[in-house]
């Protein structure tokens, strides 16, 4: 360890207490918050969806030639926020980057509340929830299988996948913490740690599985990642949709997802930091180390973005030069198209600098910029490529209704409701593993925590 | 080790062939002669009566939700006094190789023994990705569940369904009577006649720009139009292999009639 530590010096008894004291002690502005983040469950999200189901989906703005709109919108972003967990958790482990230690564990609860935002929105997005069943494949009376060409089709098994291989990361790599909580605690809390950590002792077998199979997991959940967002890419790139069908979606989308992923963590630890008085555990030279990472992917995205408009530009035909001037150039399309440059391309360039890399008002409001940027690309990508299909005898112009709008705000709410509810119900900061980064060399030898 | 290979070729060539069908009973055409078609929308009306087609009223038109299953697109070049309006009816295509069919999860739209690309409203859960995939966006999605005003629900066709909210639905180039033709030959064991089946826009269209048969009969009606030099199909480019064929229309300069 040594000389790349992120954490100054902090007595092991400490980092135990530190923790156990973010899950039990709770201050008025957190029932605040909790409370106003499910009222806006309910009323942003759950009550319009009712409206939504009971009445049609002919309360949303969509009409006949865009027929995907706002809510596909979502479902890419949050899919996209939720590569945030996998990059720094699974990626940094296995390049055994020392400052992914004390931000892992949420990083990671963002990427399975994230992916549980996104796959609410494909139910939101039906024209017949009720029915979600028919897309599972499982031996049925109905008589009925599924079409295994259909991107949708992939869609389901890859998301699926990804959310059931997050969970599972995620609660695996906190059992010692989870014991290390069942430890100090009393009364209900006792009895349901108590059950979570599965009687983990802290033997040196113990130990040596979860170093053994941590690897293992880390290793697996990288190719999915990467899987699950080409994946939702050829949903619109195996179309033939001028705006849509582009070979260089796949990896644009993980790129973006990564992105806007980091960004997402970036924002979510400022407040997270503050929110638990553990400044201590999440330094400056994380965001530091974190300002790099979004310069890289600012850089790699922006590339290709270029590459997508001017090869778009130069093949020179007529739908696909139609639709990259209603993109670019149509307001209100083209507002939104030069805020995302801006915010997506040129802001994260101030990165570059140490001192902005190092304060936290910057890096609060670039991150919330690059999300706010990230999320119109997805908006864009939806809205400008349908309305303007090759017909132009259908051509119309989609604007989101309140319906969709307040859907949109309220899943918001919801993956703030989750994280909040998160914060006080699990070690959101990795106990053992935040140890390790304090580093007692004796300890690996003794093999107890 | 070769012959596994070219069981896996014989495989993926059978995924390319339209609806994995090695031949077709029948493949229904259309071919629509727009040089014939003067824009009067008889078939459109035809065809909202043929199908229980929902009548949504101003408001839904101008929410761009209307339930056209075929529409007559205009176009209008020039400016007063030398204008031209060019129409073009534009009904589902019935692709062979249809970008619908590849999206639908839940095999909602599939590819019939007839060649028509069929949608089974009971089996559909609304993703919308036919509609987003059509090139031709001729798609219509039930936004609401749309009951007719009494007492035009007495009129209502017995031989369609009724669709109700949250279903998608598309011209079926009026599969009931195509039922009714197939039922009717096979009951005398013989092959269905050309000119036998009539769609309900090819039945009212006063011009004759619109014939319906079978494209597999080389001595049918269509087959005899398609082979005319004015034959092309709307986005060929496209490779959907649309089963729509149209023959373009020849104009003069409008200072005489042309010839």
């Amino acid at each position: 360890m040594g000389s790349d530590r992120t954490i100054e010096q902090i007595p092991y008894e400490d980092v135990n207490a530190d923790v156990v004291r973010t899950m039990t002690e709770t201050g008025r502005l957190y029932y605040i918050f909790l409370f106003l983040s499910m009222a806006g469950v309910v009323v942003l999200w759950g009550l319009p969806w009712a409206y939504q189901i009971y009445t049609g989906q002919g309360v949303t703005g969509l009409q006949t030639p865009a027929f995907w709109g706002i809510y596909l919108a979502n479902f890419i972003f949050w899919i996209g926020i939720s590569h945030s967990g996998t990059l720094l958790s699974a990626i940094l482990f296995i390049t055994q980057t020392p400052w992914r230690r004390s931000i892992y564990r949420s990083a990671e609860a963002m990427t399975f509340f994230s992916v549980m935002t996104a796959s609410i929105f494909v139910f939101v997005h039906m024209g017949r929830p009720w029915n979600f069943y028919w897309t599972v494949p499982y031996p049925n009376q109905r008589g009925l299988w599924l079409n295994f060409m259909s991107p949708l089709m992939f869609d389901v098994f890859a998301i699926s996948t990804y959310a059931t291989s997050s969970m599972i990361f995620l609660y695996f790599g906190s059992i010692p913490d989870l014991a290390a909580v069942r430890d100090r605690v009393k009364g209900w809390r006792k009895e349901v740690y108590t059950i979570l950590s599965l009687g983990w002792r802290g033997t040196d077998a113990e130990w040596h599985w979860l170093t053994k199979a941590y690897p293992f997991f880390a290793v697996f959940i990288i190719p999915l990642a990467v899987s699950v967002h080409s994946i939702v890419s050829w949903d619109f790139a195996l179309s033939k949709v001028p705006g849509l069908s582009k070979t260089i979606f796949a990896p644009y989308f993980v790129v973006g997802a990564i992105y806007s992923g980091s960004a997402g963590i970036v924002t979510l630890m400022i407040f997270l930091r503050r929110g638990l008085k553990i400044e201590k555990y999440i330094t400056k030279t994380h965001f530091d180390k974190l300002g790099m990472l979004l310069v890289v992917m600012s850089l790699i995205w922006s590339y290709i973005n270029v590459v997508e408009v001017f090869t778009g530009w130069y093949a020179d035909t007529s739908f696909e030069t139609e639709s990259l001037r209603y993109r670019m150039f149509t307001p209100p399309f083209s507002y939104m198209y030069w805020l995302m440059i801006f915010t997506n391309t040129v802001m994260p360039l101030f990165l570059i600098f140490r001192k902005v890399r190092r304060s936290m008002a910057p890096a609060l409001i670039i991150s919330l910029g690059i999300n706010v940027g990230m999320w119109i690309e997805r908006y864009l990508i939806i809205a400008t490529s349908l309305p303007r299909k090759f017909h132009p005898y259908m051509w119309n112009d989609y604007i989101p209704s309140l319906v969709e709008v307040s859907i949109t705000l309220g899943s918001f709410c919801f993956f703030t409701m989750m994280f909040l509810m998160f914060v006080k119900l699990w070690p959101s900061v990795s106990i053992y593993e935040v140890k390790e980064d304090i580093g007692i060399p004796f300890r690996r030898k003794k093999g107890h925590h | 080790m070769s012959s596994i290979f070219k069981r896996i070729k014989d495989k993926l060539a059978d995924y390319r062939r339209p609806g994995y069908y090695k031949e077709f009973d029948y493949h229904w055409a259309i071919v629509v002669d727009i040089d014939r078609c003067n824009g009067c929308e008889a078939c459109v009306v035809a065809c909202y009566a043929e199908n229980n087609i929902p009548v949504v009223g101003k408001k839904g038109c101008d929410d761009a939700r209307i339930f056209n299953w075929i529409r007559i697109e205009k176009y209008i070049e020039g400016e007063y006094p030398d204008v031209r309006v060019k129409f073009i009816p534009i009904m589902c295509q019935q692709c062979d190789r249809a970008p619908c069919e590849i999206g639908c999860p839940v095999y909602a739209t599939y590819h019939n023994q007839d060649g028509l690309n069929v949608q089974v409203y009971n089996r559909c859960v609304g993703t919308f990705t036919c509609a987003t995939y059509c090139p031709y966006d001729v798609r219509r999605f039930n936004w609401f569940t749309y009951k007719p005003d009494k007492p035009l629900d007495e009129q209502l066709n017995p031989d369609v369904t009724v669709r109700e909210m949250g279903v998608m639905e598309k011209c079926t180039f009026c599969i009931q009577r195509i039922r009714y033709a197939k039922d009717a030959a096979k009951d005398e064991e013989r092959r269905v006649r050309d000119g036998e089946i009539k769609p309900a826009c090819v039945q009212s269209c006063p011009t004759g720009a619109l014939t319906f048969g079978d494209l597999k009969d080389q001595n049918s009606e269509v087959s005899r139009l398609a082979r005319s030099r004015r034959r092309y199909r709307v986005f060929e480019e496209l490779n959907a292999d649309p089963s729509v064929i149209y023959l373009k229309r020849v104009m003069g300069n409008g200072k005489r009639s042309h010839d």
